[in-house]
């Protein structure tokens, strides 16, 4: 079923060495930070998380900076299942998603049947998108039949109504190998998205471990013609990282995934150190970050 | 894998703004002499050429021809100085000027890869992050070693030869400079060296550099001038060694010329490589090191990888990666970092690569390259993949020395063992597998100086470089490098 392709971590390490050198100026800088800001998912995943900090966060993800016109919303906002509803009342006259984590994130250390249900639940309570985790233990120890069933399985579930990100927590797979294995078993058991990392496990995403996956996303563009989407989430913020990001995907996979139908950012700070460089670009000066409200 | 999937599209949408280098602050003079015995003075005929920008055809600065009475001079400064003072000065004090000229190039590493890029027409991105930092830890390497040769080889007794003639090349200005000077001083040896016509300036920053570290006067001679200069450096008695890299055409001729005389010599000549993709290889990794290995500095590397070997079973989707990859080439002025693809040289280079293109075209090769603009002035050549070569072809047999890759199919290991070796050249190769055993058996095979496992186009002063066959003899690097630099007895 899988081709076994392999990853050498030098050569993976040389490309992003290369694509980190990329210059980015003016024009295509200012066109970069606002494509970034329409690709972030706006993620707020505490324990502590309530229903007032989920509707500040709704309200930052549809008005950015209100003193700058034009600027698109973020893509979504990603929630625990708990706070979907909050998230959907909140968004509902805007077009930004609404994401859920589900399947016993972070750790994905559950029965497949309460899984099944906290995806049920959350697309019930109107999740646009459902983010899941894969079950790395059962990776570890081979069972990767377990672990393409249990995909399929919350496909299912999704079906036509949420888009499917499937998160495979890289930080616990080790090897570039590994991460390209379960890219492929991600995909061909269905998913719309892959996706790096929870956020809660260092290192979070990466840029290698990001084209190891557009690679696997391009293989099987290839082999199929279908596109699949790209997360790497975690660690990622500052927009000059995120433009190396972006750098990767139109190099690796082209114009057609410059799209926040196809490539998002899953982060909670990078929007206003993006906001920040985009009022620096227009105004060609750098203003204090209390200027841009921390939700 | 399936055919009639929409090709992925890299052009367009998001442009690249340009991010160019600036020149204003550039120490560059009008007009370049000879510099002979710690100084620089006008060649006694007063003859100067321009040398000229690739990318936009205009003139940078006048530079000095050498003639013969020039050479005489040169020679006897390197003479005298080596038997001065340089060849019995403590080997601790001779690597203290050595370090002092690595730090120095540090130093001005910026001025310099500008310089290089401006001269050569090589990418900004090239001449800062490879050319520059290689030339000064060429210095450092053998800095080390100077006060060390009678541990570098034990139970010889290492002794300098003398006077040094050597003669570089346009590709990588400074660096080969560095690889020339830098192991010949460490050894107590004195130097005259020629640079290539078209690449004069940074050996002459560098001759500032010398005089800078207060280098002693005619250690290290610079002279330029035309391939007329060159043979008289070659034919001068007062030479002990020539070191030369550059053509294979030239390097016989010089061998034809000190046969007989007891000069020493390492020639470093052309190559056509075979870069050699199995099956098994990462094949995404091994897209971006055939890249790397064919359109590095415009494919104006003699270890360039001119010469794709690809298994059949993986053919089809090699070589829509590699197009996939070429697409996001960006080819244009020089100085913008973002620039992956520089100018031509010069105009006969071009006049040359663009000869073998059309040759690849009538022997019946299918030409794919990248579309991109091309500007109005300088030498361009765009990137270019030959697909349905044969062995017998002249493009996969003669050194292009342009970012022309000629694209072949093997079956199994034998032979592509066989038809990598069917070349008179053989002075590298790159193996792609994931299989170690494969590349053990492979490097044990294929004739060449250097051969690359799953990378390509890597240098490092401590790794000898250097020939088989045609490709020349005697390397360069590492502690081969000081063998060639002295008698041991």
């Amino acid at each position: 079923m899988f081709n076994n392709i392999k990853v050498d971590k030098v050569g993976i390490e040389d490309r992003i060495n290369r694509i980190t050198k990329r210059s980015l100026k003016s024009e295509s800088k200012l066109r970069g930070l606002e494509m970034i800001l329409s690709m972030i998912d706006l993620t707020t995943l505490e324990g502590m998380d309530t229903v007032k900090k989920v509707e500040q966060l709704c309200y930052k993800a549809t008005h950015l900076h209100d003193q700058i016109p034009n600027l698109p919303n973020v893509a979504a906002v990603c929630v625990y299942p708990n706070m979907v509803k909050t998230a959907s009342k909140a968004l509902k006259d805007s077009d930004v998603l609404v994401a859920s984590v589900a399947t016993a994130f972070p750790s994905g250390n559950s029965t497949l049947a309460i899984k099944i249900n906290d995806t049920k639940e959350a697309i019930e309570k109107g999740a646009n998108e459902v983010d899941m985790v894969i079950s790395r233990g059962k990776f570890h120890s081979g069972d990767y039949n377990y672990v393409f069933d249990e995909i399929a399985a919350i496909k299912d579930i999704c079906g036509e109504k949420a888009r499917l990100k499937v998160i495979l927590e890289t930080g616990e797979l080790g090897d570039y190998d590994h991460i390209r294995f379960a890219s492929e078993i991600a995909i061909s058991a269905g998913a719309d998205f892959i996706k790096t990392s929870t956020g809660k496990i260092s290192p979070a995403a990466t840029l290698p471990i990001t084209l190891v996956m557009l690679e696997a996303i391009k293989d099987h563009y290839y082999s199929t013609g279908e596109m699949v989407g790209m997360k790497p989430a975690g660690g990622i913020s500052n927009a000059k990282l995120a433009l190396h990001y972006l750098m990767l995907v139109k190099e690796t996979l082209g114009n057609l995934w410059l799209d926040k139908h196809w490539f998002r950012f899953g982060a909670s700070s990078l929007a206003n150190d993006v906001l920040m460089q985009i009022a620096k670009q227009k105004t060609g000066f750098y203003q204090s970050n209390n200027y841009f409200s921390k939700d | 894998m399936s055919t009639n999937i929409q090709p992925l599209e890299f052009n367009g949408n998001w442009e690249l703004s340009p991010s160019i280098e600036s020149i204003e602050h550039l120490a560059l003079k009008n007009q370049y002499g000879l510099f002979i015995n710690g100084k620089f003075v006008n060649p006694i005929s007063k003859k100067f050429f321009p040398t000229i920008n690739p990318s936009n055809e205009t003139k940078i600065a006048m530079i000095a021809e050498a003639q013969e009475k020039d050479v005489n001079l040169a020679v006897k400064s390197a003479r005298d100085a080596y038997d001065g003072y340089w060849s019995k000065m403590p080997s601790k004090e001779r690597s203290k000027y050595i370090f002092r000229i690595a730090r120095m190039i540090q130093e001005k590493a910026k001025e310099l890869s500008i310089i290089e890029t401006l001269d050569g027409g090589k990418p900004i991105r090239e001449s800062r992050d490879i050319d520059i930092p290689l030339a000064a830890a060429h210095f450092f390497y053998y800095a080390g070693w100077a006060d060390k040769l009678n541990y570098a080889f034990p139970n010889k007794n290492p002794k300098s030869i003398g006077v040094a003639g050597q003669i570089i090349p346009w590709n990588f200005p400074l660096m080969m400079a560095a690889w020339k000077i830098a192991p010949a001083l460490a050894t107590g040896n004195t130097v005259v060296l020629k640079p290539a016509e078209s690449t004069s300036l940074t050996a002459l920053k560098l001759a500032e550099i010398v005089q800078e570290a207060d280098l002693p006067p005619g250690v290290v001679n610079i002279i330029t001038g035309p391939g007329s200069t060159g043979d008289l450096i070659v034919n001068h008695p007062g030479i002990d060694k020539i070191a030369f890299t550059g053509s294979t055409t030239v390097g016989k001729s010089i061998m034809k010329s000190i046969a007989g005389s007891s000069k020493k010599s390492t020639m470093e000549l052309g190559g056509k490589a075979a870069n050699i993709v199995f099956e098994d290889a990462p094949l995404d990794q091994a897209v971006e090191g055939v890249i790397n290995g064919i359109y590095f500095n415009q494919g104006h590397v003699c270890c360039a990888g001119s010469r794709l070997f690809i298994q059949e079973s993986v053919y089809e989707t090699f070589i829509r990666k590699l197009k996939d990859r070429m697409q996001s080439l960006i080819l244009g002025n020089p100085l913008d970092k973002n620039t992956d693809i520089g100018a031509i040289n010069s105009n006969g280079q071009l006049i040359n690569i663009n000869k073998y293109i059309e040759i690849g075209k009538k022997e019946g090769a299918e030409i794919f390259q990248l579309n991109c603009e091309i500007p109005l002035k300088g030498y361009w050549c765009a990137p270019t993949l030959f697909t349905n070569v044969s062995q017998s072809h002249a493009i996969a047999k003669e050194e292009i020395f342009g970012p022309v890759l000629g694209v072949q199919t093997f079956r199994t290991s034998n032979e592509v063992i066989n038809k990598a070796n069917n070349t008179p050249y053989g002075l590298s190769a790159g193996v792609w597998t994931d299989k170690g055993s494969k590349v053990f058996n492979l490097t044990s095979k294929l004739k060449a100086g250097v051969v690359w496992a799953n990378t390509y186009n890597k240098f490092d002063p401590t790794s000898p470089f250097g020939g088989y066959k045609e490709s020349g003899h005697g390397r360069e690097g590492g502690l081969h490098g000081l063998e060639a630099y002295l008698n041991l007895s």
